[in-house]
């Protein structure tokens, strides 16, 4: 015979399986044998169905499919024989759970055996109905299950008792049906009966208040007696472990009373002296001991106040932080924790204790002792615990570091009262375990540090000294690099110095050094790397002497495979080299960045994006204050994005600073606002990641809502009665050749062949002091090229001289504009100048004109300057 | 309240596993992976008590296999110690001195105890002589019904010789 046949016996297979060497030979068993099981389910074998299943189980086990075996169960369950109910009820628990709807057909074949004659066949029932039970099910056996907890045989009861628990718990509507049964079995002296039973009136009470009132009023006295009976009774060998009478009764009796005592005087009045037997006479020298003296202490905590018995309870936890079975210290501090809610003091008391126990190592212990500790924290504790904590970071396990790290950082955060200490603390936990560090913490660090004026000084050189002895923790390194960035002179002219500082010398190519060893480790992240970068721009200003070297160590990653660096080292290379006059105005220092912002940013809630245009200026992207004048513009603005500058509130800051991936920022729409100034080359400079110029139509016009409204509006305007516009526009240019290919009879569209198609004009910028319309013609002959008539019309009362308009276009465009009609321009619109532009659009009939402007001028000799963005051309041009 | 009752050997291997909340195939894998990552690997002095998933597991070693019981935080870790204790003795008593081994061969018999004692995650009995008289006469049904069908089969057998 074919030993894998499904005629081998359960034994064999195991064997066969257990000898196995490979996982691969283990799967050729398995897999062999489930073929026969499966030939011999088609066959409907009724002689090795049970073995079959009992195989099944096995493999089940072994983390092998099984489902196919689920009918199975079904068959067993339903013949009559005990023994294959018994194998049929343990596979139904072992290879089905309650949602799968197979169950569903084992619902009549329970009921019937629910009521058979035979009590082993009854229990089987209960048993499977306890443990895998769904919501139908308990409705329809419900009735039976209420039943059974009257049966003659205690071990029925029992077992019906912890079914209607799973009842109760599946259809919590049916509890008020169990409240009598459930309170008639308290009075019994079967111990599993007991046990269940108050296991089950447990479980009722949390699921109905009905229950609860109840068993208060009827159940409490009883209760009592029980505990008293079973406290003092005489020693039961069936049921006694290490010289105690059934813990776990015990424990139950403890725990029932403590939800009867909880919130009501009166019951706990009356078990006070129970309570305060048990806590004094259990013997704590064994487990079991301990775990009542662990569930008494927690009933104590929660019933109705009694001082006396609360000494008590606190003076067993005092006991058990102090045993030496590390099991009993856990609980111990777990226990404590729910104390403290009760009696801050007494915990407070343990204090030391419990510091021993952060240190302790066992990672369960530590982790409830850390919790404990940050729960004990308070003003006048907080100096030494930190203390205590940020000298085991040192040695403490590196599994357990991001834990402590976070728990020590939250409690600097929570209760520091000096803006120093809290520097100097998070310092030392930053050169301690900086890469544990979370970001949200380092970039708070950050703000607090910005905020603090006088401290700036004294930051910075402590971050150099720490960044020289802890130069792997990449946190520390990114708040050094930050620091030094923006308040590197301080580190070479020791400037704010305090009292408490040793002076130290730094030159300025040592801080130099810094950055660039930090740009250079090879563990050192993108974020860690362009931040080195923006610092070392903004040194090339501040250390005029090491410029040169800076724009070497820039230039070395013009190459780099990041994009984000290529692109950073490339424009700061441009900035450092063509812009000196500038250079300074854009790298200085990061205006003070608004704690409160930032605070609400990390609850969660985004601060009320609309900003005022006098916040512009400080919560611009990179926090570089806006320069006057921007020479630059035409140079840099143009091949980059249509984005409007999101107005970002501090919150933003870090993420834009740093920020490799900002959100598109056209989702800002609306709560951008018209700069003034070149913010946005500072954000194409800086910024990265804003999506691409865009020119269709629909975009442009969202996109240029962030020139003016009153343009957009025009847009939109434009584009909602296209018919007459667009028709006439478009259809001659795209519609005649067309047509002439295939009618060369019909009458041509003379009217527009010579001088090209006519376009409307447009509202090209507008403000309350200044319009530019603009008129569109074809060259003859060649429509790449458009000639632009732009008309500028003053709407102030003042007379604007000097007046000069600018214009720059993408790279796909060439542009050249004709000298203007004049550079006065009179007042309320009483005349206007003319210009003549002509763009040549290398990328006609696929992308639509785009341009930006600038118009500068002067009013009763003060400067003006106006810019723009023009997005809105008729399409074709 | 347990949510399910594992047992691992020292090398990773389910011996019994007993779910009494639903969990699903793959998260039944998963969980059994993760526990035994974090149980197996923890050192002989520390205390019986890993906390996962917002659960706490209460294991014992006996020899080479680890029992695994998963609870409430907020229930008594040290109950459930005495509940792992309680179901190895009856386990010792039925095969007399229990063995990994016995485990394997005979594990449909080890969830038959674990049946007898716990139920919907709740403890069901205290004493381990009634367990022990439970399953003695479950096996003796179990065994009268099995003589019966060979001397049927026997009867019949003998009747179409």
């Amino acid at each position: 015979m074919n030993p894998f046949s499904s005629g081998t016996r359960l034994r064999d297979m195991i064997r066969a399986i257990r000898a196995c060497k490979t996982a691969a030979e283990e799967r050729a068993v398995v897999r062999k044998e489930c073929a026969a099981i499966r030939s011999a389910v088609s066959e409907n074998d009724n002689e090795y169905r049970h073995r079959n299943l009992a195989k099944l189980m096995f493999i089940h086990m072994l983390g092998y499919p099984t489902h196919f075996g689920q009918m199975e169960c079904l068959k067993l369950i339903a013949s009559a024989g005990f023994p294959e109910k018994r194998i049929g009820y343990l596979g139904l628990m072992l290879l089905l759970d309650e949602r799968q709807e197979v169950l569903m057909l084992v619902t009549n074949s329970l009921k019937q055996d629910l009521n058979h004659t035979n009590q082993y066949i009854v229990g089987l029932a209960l048993c499977a109905l306890g443990n895998i039970c769904s919501a139908e099910m308990a409705r329809d056996l419900a009735p039976e299950v209420e039943r059974l907890l009257q049966f003659r045989d205690p071990n029925i009861r029992k077992k019906a008792a912890l079914c209607s628990i799973r009842i109760i718990k599946k259809v919590p509507d049916l509890a008020e049906n169990f409240i009598n049964p459930a309170a008639g079995l308290l009075k019994e002296k079967h111990h599993g009966v007991l046990i269940t039973g108050l296991q089950l009136c447990i479980d009722l009470c949390t699921t109905s208040a009905e229950a609860l009132e109840y068993f208060r009023k009827k159940c409490t006295e009883a209760v009592v007696k029980s505990l008293k009976d079973v406290a003092n009774s005489p020693y039961a060998p069936e049921y006694d472990i290490s010289g105690i009478t059934d813990p776990f009764l015990h424990i139950r009796l403890l725990r029932f009373l403590r939800i009867l005592g909880h919130g009501d005087a009166d019951a706990s009045d009356c078990m006070n002296d129970i309570l305060a037997q048990v806590a004094t006479k259990t013997e704590s020298n064994k487990n079991a001991g301990n775990a009542i003296l662990y569930e008494c202490v927690e009933t104590i905590m929660s019933i109705e106040d009694n001082s006396g018995l609360r000494v008590l309870a606190i003076n067993i936890l005092g006991r058990f932080l102090s045993n030496r079975d590390n099991n009993i210290r856990y609980v111990a501090l777990n226990m404590l924790m729910r104390a403290i809610t009760v009696d801050t003091q007494a915990v407070q008391r343990h204090r030391a204790t419990i510091l021993e126990c952060v240190k302790d190592s066992d990672a369960s212990i530590r982790k409830r002792a850390l919790e404990l500790v940050y729960l004990l924290v308070n003003e006048s504790n907080v100096k030494s615990l930190t203390k205590e904590l940020i000298e085991y970071l040192e040695v403490s396990d590196q599994d357990f570091k991001g834990d402590l790290t976070a728990k020590t950082c939250s409690i600097v955060e929570k209760f520091s009262t000096d803006k120093i200490w809290y520097i100097d603390q998070m310092l030392k936990v930053l050169s301690e375990a900086g890469s544990f560090v979370k970001d949200e913490v380092w970039h708070a660090l950050i703000v607090v540090i910005s905020n603090a004026s006088n401290l700036h000084g004294y930051t910075v050189r402590s971050l150099y000294k720490a960044v020289q002895t802890s130069g792997d923790q990449e946190s520390l390194v990114r708040v050094a690099v930050w620091c030094i960035g923006e308040y590197g002179e301080m580190l070479v002219n020791n400037a704010g110095m305090l009292g408490i500082e040793e002076p130290i010398t730094v030159t300025e190519s040592d801080a130099v050094d810094v950055i660039e060893i930090a740009i250079k480790r090879h563990i050192s992240d993108l974020t860690t790397q362009a931040m080195c970068l923006i610092a070392l721009l903004k040194l090339s200003c501040r250390f005029p002497v090491c410029s040169e070297r800076i724009k070497d160590i820039i230039v070395q990653y013009k190459g780099s495979l990041v994009l984000e660096l290529q692109q950073r080292s490339i424009e700061f290379n441009s900035v450092i080299q063509k812009h000196q006059n500038i250079r300074s105005l854009l790298v200085e220092k990061m205006p003070v960045l608004d704690e409160a912002t930032y605070s609400g940013r990390r609850a969660g809630s985004l601060p009320a994006t609309v900003s005022t245009s006098n916040g512009a200026a400080i919560n611009l992207p990179n926090g570089v204050a806006k320069p006057s004048a921007a020479p630059l513009v035409d140079l840099l603005d143009l091949s980059s994005d249509d984005a409007p500058v999101p107005s970002s509130s501090g919150g933003d800051f870090l993420q834009d600073l740093l920020g490799v991936d900002l959100a598109p920022a056209s989702s800002q729409l609306g709560t951008s606002q018209t700069q003034k100034s070149g913010t946005d080359v500072l954000l194409d400079l800086l910024s990265i990641g804003t999506p691409p110029a865009q020119s269709s139509p629909s975009t442009s016009d969202i996109l240029s809502s962030s020139l003016d409204n009153k343009i957009s509006v025009n847009t939109l305007q434009r584009l909602s009665s296209p018919s007459a516009l667009s028709g006439q526009a478009s259809l001659p240019a795209v519609g005649s050749p067309v047509m002439d290919l295939l009618d060369g009879f019909a009458p041509n569209p003379a009217m527009h062949e010579d001088n090209g198609p006519a376009y409307p004009s447009i509202v090209a910028f507008e403000t309350n002091s200044l319009k530019i319309i603009f008129n569109f013609s074809k060259a003859p002959g060649n429509p790449q090229t458009t000639i632009i008539q732009a008309t500028f019309t003053n709407k102030s009362p003042n007379v604007y001289t000097d007046f000069i308009f600018q214009a720059a276009v993408p790279k796909f465009l060439q542009l050249h504009l004709d000298p203007a009609s004049g550079n006065t321009l009179a007042a309320s619109g009483d005349g206007s100048i003319t210009q003549d532009l002509r763009v040549t659009n290398s990328q006609h009939g696929k992308k639509s004109l785009v341009m930006r402007t600038r118009i500068s001028y002067k009013v009763n000799n003060k400067e003006v300057l106006e810019e723009g963005q023009i997005n809105n051309f008729p399409r074709g041009l | 309240m347990i949510h399910f009752v594992l047992l691992i050997s020292r090398q990773g291997k389910v011996r019994l596993t007993k779910w009494y909340s639903p969990y699903t195939q793959k998260e039944r894998t998963k969980v059994v992976r993760e526990l035994s990552g974090l149980i197996l690997t923890r050192g002989p002095k520390l205390c019986n008590f890993v906390e996962w998933r917002g659960f706490k597991v209460v294991y014992k070693r006996y020899a080479s296999l680890y029992f695994c019981m998963c609870i409430n935080q907020d229930d008594n870790e040290l109950e459930i110690l005495e509940i792992i204790h309680h179901f190895v003795e009856i386990l010792d008593r039925y095969f007399g001195s229990v063995c990994e081994l016995d485990l394997i061969f005979n594990f449909h018999k080890a969830y038959y105890i674990l049946d007898e004692l716990l139920i919907a995650g709740e403890l069901q009995e205290s004493s381990k002589k009634t367990v022990a008289r439970l399953i003695a006469a479950q096996d003796s049904l179990v065994e009268a019904a099995k003589e019966q069908a060979s001397s049927i089969s026997n009867m019949i057998a003998q009747a179409t010789k």
